[in-house]
């Protein structure tokens, strides 16, 4: 059986959970098994619909103790739930959550961890892939253990929600006292964070400004994307930290990147490299940037990104 | 206040990566390491500034063979007291975690900080495997950290936001940008960094349950195709037709 841990932060089951499931579902296909998945807490309204992407049953375990993240609690209880079920393949996301559980659980079930996977293991020696060297090499690893655990990259996979809903299921199972006490969580709402984005519009000190982000923000709503930045503009306050991408900010990868402004030093490549199609809007041809780009535009960004803008509504109007 | 913090040595960003023939080793002619940024930048000088406004001590540990004594001297020279290296060319990353917390266990450390990740491996998995093996508390990319008294005020970062919670020593925290700034080390520091100890200790036995098969280069990418500025519309085709990124 392959159990998915579906994560539900803030009692909102969301995309990197339906792409776990869905990744589980073709792991299960592989090795002729049933795709389980779990949810932790009392807050998970959207559960069931994890049966379209899926899985064939919906376990829950709603004990109001795991409505806070503590991987301390949440391994005991994921270990518990895999050996109760007969777990043979343990699926996280490879997210906040996903990465603090990952290590702590391998260790529990004496299982061996490949974090941040990104492809389908391969039948008979279970290897798998991941990026390395901040997306500069590739490796393939293989889990030799009884069972197996992986975390999947966020936008690895595509949701293929053509299941029906099934029905959710209690466990119960005995939840430790956790020693983690959360206080507040501060989330930007509205937003798709940035992990998650399929589009990120990205501005660095080419923008010369921070009263010139308009335009970067029409390009972005226009596309239904999330804004990110380089880290000079982070930095000097022009954008806030949450959206510094990049080897120290947060590592990006998209199916679509579009860089305006940023000369693409190695730094800024090593957290966005990953995304599948990269533009680059620069008026330096010679920008670094040029060479990782898919497509580029040498110009000035005060007029083309507008223009950009006004020809994704007109395709957006005919499409 | 004993601190631990680990650190790791990578090969510095703008290093070229390549590979044996074989795919199985890394080749190392020409690559210039370096301690993992996020273990100096962050967890490190927030070890040595919790240790200055707070007395104890700061213990930098490494599990690598002798060659990374470099990186180690340079750990002493920005502020740790003392350090330690585990005698193994590491394996894995689980191989690493058993031999912190084989060390750490005996030493009763208040706290173990390290890096949110290295940037060699991303897996960002030793900091939750140790925190397992000493059944303590984790918390993953803490990108602020305050102590009052016995407990711990950390700022985490998740998606789109951050967390605010409180935990009580001992406990392990994975460090992010935000947690300190960075700190070069001044003449005194590397001078006295000679001095300071650096012991060396032998691994203990560990299976791996995961076999590095094979490394790969990524695919060169096919080049940029570049579109005339005045004409978004012929971008905007590209993107749908040919890149179906829209």
């Amino acid at each position: 059986m392959v159990l998915v841990f579906a994560e539900s932060p803030r009692g909102q089951i969301k995309k990197t959970a339906f792409e776990a499931v869905t990744y589980g579902k073709k792991v299960a296909d592989q090795l002729g098994t049933s795709c389980v998945a779990v949810v932790l807490g009392t807050n998970a309204a959207n559960a069931g619909e994890l049966g379209k992407y899926g899985a064939s049953k919906v376990l829950q375990v709603a004990d109001a103790a795991l409505n806070d993240f503590d991987s301390q609690t949440y391994t005991a209880v994921l270990a518990d739930v895999a050996k109760q079920q007969g777990a043979k393949v343990v699926v996280l996301c490879h997210t906040s959550t996903g990465k603090a559980i990952a290590g702590r659980l391998s260790v529990r079930l004496g299982a061996g961890l490949v974090s941040g996977v990104n492809s389908l293991p391969e039948t008979g020696t279970f290897s798998v892939r991941k990026s390395v060297f901040s997306g500069k090499a590739i490796v393939d690893y293989s889990i030799k253990s009884d069972v197996k655990i992986v975390s999947l990259m966020g936008n690895a996979v595509r949701p293929d929600a053509s299941g029906s809903p099934v029905s959710i299921e209690n466990i119960s199972v005995s939840v430790p006292a956790g020693r983690i006490r959360v206080k507040s969580v501060k989330t930007q709402e509205g937003t798709v964070p940035l992990p998650e984005a399929e589009i990120v519009v990205s501005a660095g000190r080419g923008m010369k400004e921070p009263t010139n982000w308009g335009i970067v923000e029409d390009l972005a709503n226009t596309l239904g994307a999330t804004t990110a930045c380089s880290r000079p503009v982070a930095d000097s306050g022009w954008r806030p930290h949450h959206e510094h991408v990049g080897q120290t900010g947060i590592a990006i990868r998209p199916n679509l990147y579009i860089a305006i402004g940023i000369s693409g030093a190695i730094q800024h490549l090593a957290g966005v490299n990953n995304s599948k199609v990269i533009v680059v809007i620069n008026k330096d041809a010679e920008a670094p940037f040029f060479k990782a780009a898919d497509y580029g535009v040498v110009g000035d960004l005060f007029e083309v990104v507008p223009r950009l803008t006004e020809a994704i509504k007109k395709f957006k109007a005919a499409h | 206040m004993k601190i631990l913090v680990c650190i790791s040595q990578t090969p510095d960003t703008t290093s070229k990566i390549s590979f044996s023939a074989d795919g199985r080793t890394f080749n190392e002619a020409g690559v210039q390491f370096i301690m993992n940024p996020y273990d100096e930048w962050y967890a490190l000088v927030r070890a040595c500034e919790l240790r200055e406004s707070l007395g104890g001590s700061v213990t930098a540990l490494n599990v690598g063979p002798a060659a990374n004594e470099t990186t180690i001297r340079k750990a002493l020279a920005i502020g740790a007291d003392e350090a330690v290296r585990i005698d193994a060319v590491p394996p894995s990353s689980a191989f690493v975690a058993k031999q912190i917390a084989s060390f750490a266990k005996d030493h009763g450390f208040d706290m173990i900080l390290l890096g949110k990740e290295t940037i060699d491996y991303n897996g960002s998995e030793v900091g939750a495997m140790v925190s397992e093996h000493l059944d303590l508390p984790y918390v993953s990319y803490a990108s602020k950290l305050d102590l009052n008294g016995n407990t711990a005020t950390i700022e985490r970062e998740i998606e789109g936001g951050v967390e605010i919670l409180e935990v009580d020593l001992p406990f392990v925290a994975s460090a992010a940008k935000g947690m300190a700034e960075q700190r070069i080390p001044n003449m005194r520091g590397i001078m006295s960094a000679r001095t300071k100890p650096l012991n060396v200790v032998a691994p203990v036995p560990f299976e791996d349950q995961v076999e590095t098969l094979k490394f790969t280069l990524p695919p060169a990418k096919a080049g940029v195709k570049l579109v005339n500025p005045e004409d978004m519309d012929e971008l905007v085709r590209l993107l749908h037709e040919e890149a179906k990124a829209i």
